[in-house]
């Protein structure tokens, strides 16, 4: 989310005990809550945190279940490997080259405000129905926030930066190695954040519309056979992933904010 | 993507792009466009593409006119219109509620950080078939799904706003001995509007992308549906059109918050000193 | 009010002997960026810059006189005329034995203090313990001894700014060029900081240029004060102060110093109101 460079920081010692006891409160929470509304709405319907888990245990111990992982991990690993280098790339380049981003930079918002879902017959009938359809899936959703974030960072470089470069005789090579790109991490490092999330939402997106493998597969099957304990532990599994990474990855960029 | 869109601190910090220049990139982006749609047009007529799987954009556009002439998908276009209308408005007010909530409670915020990104890494859409059990078999699992996935945007980016109003002018405001509701509706809201701006903007772009998503997967009528119909039946002719009607439309949509958004910075930011 | 100008300037002829930077009717204009009528910024400009002085620039806003420092930087090279460093010509690239000191905080935010003092020696590919020693002693000149391991984000403007002029001492320039260092900073840091600019002048023997908006700072600190005009900026006047290299804030006391500093403000005045009004 935001982050506050200007707070002053607080010692490393203070910000830790607050943080565990915040989150062990969050998580009793959520449980409590998911708990609470699972006997309001019936445990049918909405099963309870013991009932997801062991759904969950059960799917693993299905011995198709690691094909659909594998499936849609190789899917997804593929899809980000390209979000990140194509958007990166992307926006470095319009971030560099002032009248190409200002260009591109409205053209960019509007293509991210499609709903992508509905290109997804096209992207089908260009890739067919494999594993490349699903990457294609991936990367239309998480390149354009990539890119942006990108190209913000490099535009946002404060000039005093560059006339340093020039004031300590530094050789292009060096400038961007030592001072352009430490100055530009942070905020492509959000991007990546943002990226992350929405890639894998594309690729499983994907894989629900139109796959016969996947974990997003066994989703709408899920959905479809109405079968909220499999939905549920799949969902949980996701969710989980997502906020592992997520989390990573705010560390690193707190990191690397000081 | 909870984020304020990153492109509005660039704004804020270069000011709109002034005088001729601003000409020569609205020129050159439209030349950008209509080369992209150009080579697209040859590349379906020639067979570089498969001309049956992507037909060229101008018969895209015939369908189109076509498809919006005979009405015959007017109502689902009527039915999408109504629920994302619903999801937007439950959204932006339920949202700038939320984004307050947070404003106030900081640690309520500081625990819910982490949270909000993998918010948006699982497919809002698992929550359907519970959504159908809670509001029946109708509009509503939609519409909230829609206004699930827009809520989040629009609390973030107000408690974004509120934070940034700077502590200058609430000082004003005490010196002023103005009260609470007087502080908020006179200093804290205008000065917080352009990123509540965005969170709306972010809103009906995520609500319509709910929406039709939505339709598109798991439902049995409006825009998203009938172009999946049509996708299942090798009806390409009207999927094309479908999907050209729902891009203009998006597109029309999108120039028009632009628009507003741009003249809301104007003259609502101090862009900071050069 | 309608006093002519009087415009100062030395005698066309090569550089005198103790010249460190030879400034040759350099004047910078700048092109319009939507095609309109070219902006005059600067000039021209014919002046001397006597080895090891300590020489301040004072002028209304908008003169031009951060454009000058960026011409004897190098970083921008003149529309016309020249400028010679130690007796080469300098054409916009910035030679070896330069630092600049700019208005904003340089500090890079991702560096420790350490690291950032000692950025420009290792990019000149000094070896480590040169670089090492080097950074201590600036940074126990500065006073930051202590705040060597700790990020800029966690020191205040003024500390930032040490940090900047420690970078700049690491690399033991023959000249050194101060672009309003001190223009964020509030009064008592910016006297104290004065302070500490005549120590590291006295203590490294080099040329010191310093651009500055505050009169008593240029009188304060200078040998010499050179006056600069309302855009484009040309020095009006340029006054020698006379104070003895071991100056410090009693200087203040000198009834010259009053003398100076009204002398330079009935010129600046007049200078500064076009400069409003424009």
């Amino acid at each position: 989310m935001s982050a506050h460079v200007s707070e002053r920081i607080p010692t490393r010692r203070q910000a830790k005990p607050s943080s565990w006891m915040d989150t062990v409160v969050l998580i009793a929470g959520i449980l409590l809550l998911w708990q609470l509304s699972s006997w309001a709405l019936g445990t049918e319907v909405l099963p309870g945190p013991a009932r997801t888990l062991t759904q969950l245990q059960r799917e693993f111990a299905d011995p198709d279940f690691g094909a659909h992982l594998a499936e849609t991990s190789k899917a997804f690993a593929w899809a980000l490997l390209i979000a990140v280098a194509g958007g990166i790339g992307l926006g470095l380049v319009l971030g560099a080259r002032r009248l190409a981003g200002d260009v591109m930079e409205p053209l960019l918002i509007a293509l991210y405000s499609i709903p992508k879902i509905a290109l997804y017959p096209i992207i089908l009938l260009v890739f067919g129905l494999g594993i490349s359809a699903k990457v294609a899936f991936g990367v239309i959703h998480g390149i354009i926030p990539i890119a942006i974030f990108t190209m913000t960072a490099v535009r946002n470089i404060r000039p005093v930066y560059i006339r340093s470069i020039r004031a300590h005789r530094l050789s292009p090579w060096q400038g961007a190695m030592h001072v352009l790109i430490p100055a530009t991490v942070p905020e492509i490092v959000a991007g990546l954040r943002i990226g992350f999330s929405l890639t894998l939402l594309g690729t499983l997106l994907g894989e629900m519309f139109a796959s016969q493998r996947g974990i997003g597969h066994l989703l709408m099957l899920a959905i479809d056979r109405n079968n909220p304990p499999t939905i549920m532990a799949l969902a949980l599994l996701l969710f989980l992933f997502a906020t592992a990474v997520s989390i990573a990855l705010l560390r690193w960029d707190r990191h690397l904010r000081h | 993507m909870a984020n304020t869109m990153p492109s509005n601190d660039a704004l804020s910090k270069r000011g709109r792009v002034m005088g001729p220049r601003r000409y020569r990139v609205a020129l050159l982006r439209s030349i950008v466009v209509l080369l992209s749609i150009a080579l697209l047009e040859v590349a379906s007529r020639q067979a570089w593409i498969d001309p049956i799987s992507f037909i060229p954009p101008s018969e895209m556009a015939l369908s189109a006119w076509t498809l919006l002439t005979d009405g015959a998908y007017r109502e689902d276009m009527m039915l999408t219109l109504s629920s994302a209308t619903a999801s937007i408005l439950m959204a932006t007010s339920a949202g700038f509620l939320f984004g307050l909530a947070l404003f106030k409670l900081p640690r309520l915020r500081r625990v819910l950080d982490p949270l909000l990104l993998s918010y948006y890494a699982v497919p809002i859409f698992v929550l359907y078939p519970l959504l159908i059990v809670l509001f029946g078999l109708n509009r509503w699992p939609l519409i909230m799904l829609g206004f699930l996935f827009a809520i989040i945007a629009m609390a973030v980016n107000t408690l974004n706003g509120l934070e940034r109003v700077p502590q200058v002018l609430l000082r004003t405001a005490r010196v002023l001995r103005m009260g609470k509701t007087r502080e908020a509706l006179l200093i804290t809201l205008p000065a917080s509007l352009p990123f509540v701006f965005t969170g709306i903007k972010l809103a009906i772009v995520y609500s319509f992308i709910a929406v039709i998503g939505g339709e598109f997967l798991l439902s049995g009528a409006g825009l998203g549906y009938q172009i999946a119909f049509a996708y299942n039946n090798f009806d390409n002719a009207t999927m094309y059109g479908l999907m050209f009607l729902l891009l203009t439309f998006i597109g029309a949509i999108n120039l028009v918050l632009h628009a507003v958004e741009h003249s809301l910075y104007q003259r609502r930011v101090i862009k900071e000193a050069v | 009010m309608a006093e002519a100008l009087n415009l100062v300037t030395e005698s066309p002829t090569p550089a005198i002997p103790g010249t460190h930077v030879a400034i040759r009717g350099a004047t910078k204009i700048f092109a319009a960026p939507g095609g309109g009528t070219p902006l005059h910024a600067l000039g021209p400009i014919t002046f001397d810059l006597r080895q090891g002085e300590f020489f301040s620039v004072v002028g209304p806003s908008g003169c031009g006189k951060s454009t000058l420092l960026d011409l004897v930087a190098g970083l921008s090279a003149p529309t016309e005329g020249s400028i010679s460093f130690e007796g080469t010509e300098i054409k916009g690239q910035v030679p070896d034995g330069v630092a600049v000191v700019f208005q904003e905080d340089a500090s890079f935010p991702w560096l420790k203090v350490f690291d950032n003092a000692a950025f420009g020696a290792r990019r000149n590919g000094l070896p480590e313990n040169e670089v090492k020693e080097r950074v201590e002693h600036a940074l126990a000149f500065m006073g930051l001894s202590g705040f060597a391991k700790a990020y800029p984000s966690q020191l205040s403007g003024g500390m930032r700014q040490r940090v900047c002029i420690a970078r700049a001492m690491v690399l033991r320039p023959r000249l050194m060029l101060l672009d309003e260092p001190f223009g964020a900073l509030d009064q008592q840091t910016r006297l104290l900081m004065g302070e500490e600019m005549l120590k590291l002048w006295r203590e490294t023997g080099s040329t010191v240029m310093l651009i500055t908006h505050s009169i008593d700072e240029a009188v304060l600190l200078s040998d010499r004060i050179g006056t600069m005009s309302a855009r484009p900026g040309q020095f009006i006047d340029i006054v020698e102060t006379g104070w003895s290299r071991e100056r410090g804030s009693e200087t203040a006391m000198d009834p010259k110093y009053g003398a100076l500093q009204s002398k330079i403000w009935s010129v600046l005045r007049n200078e500064s109101l076009k400069a409003l009004g424009a």
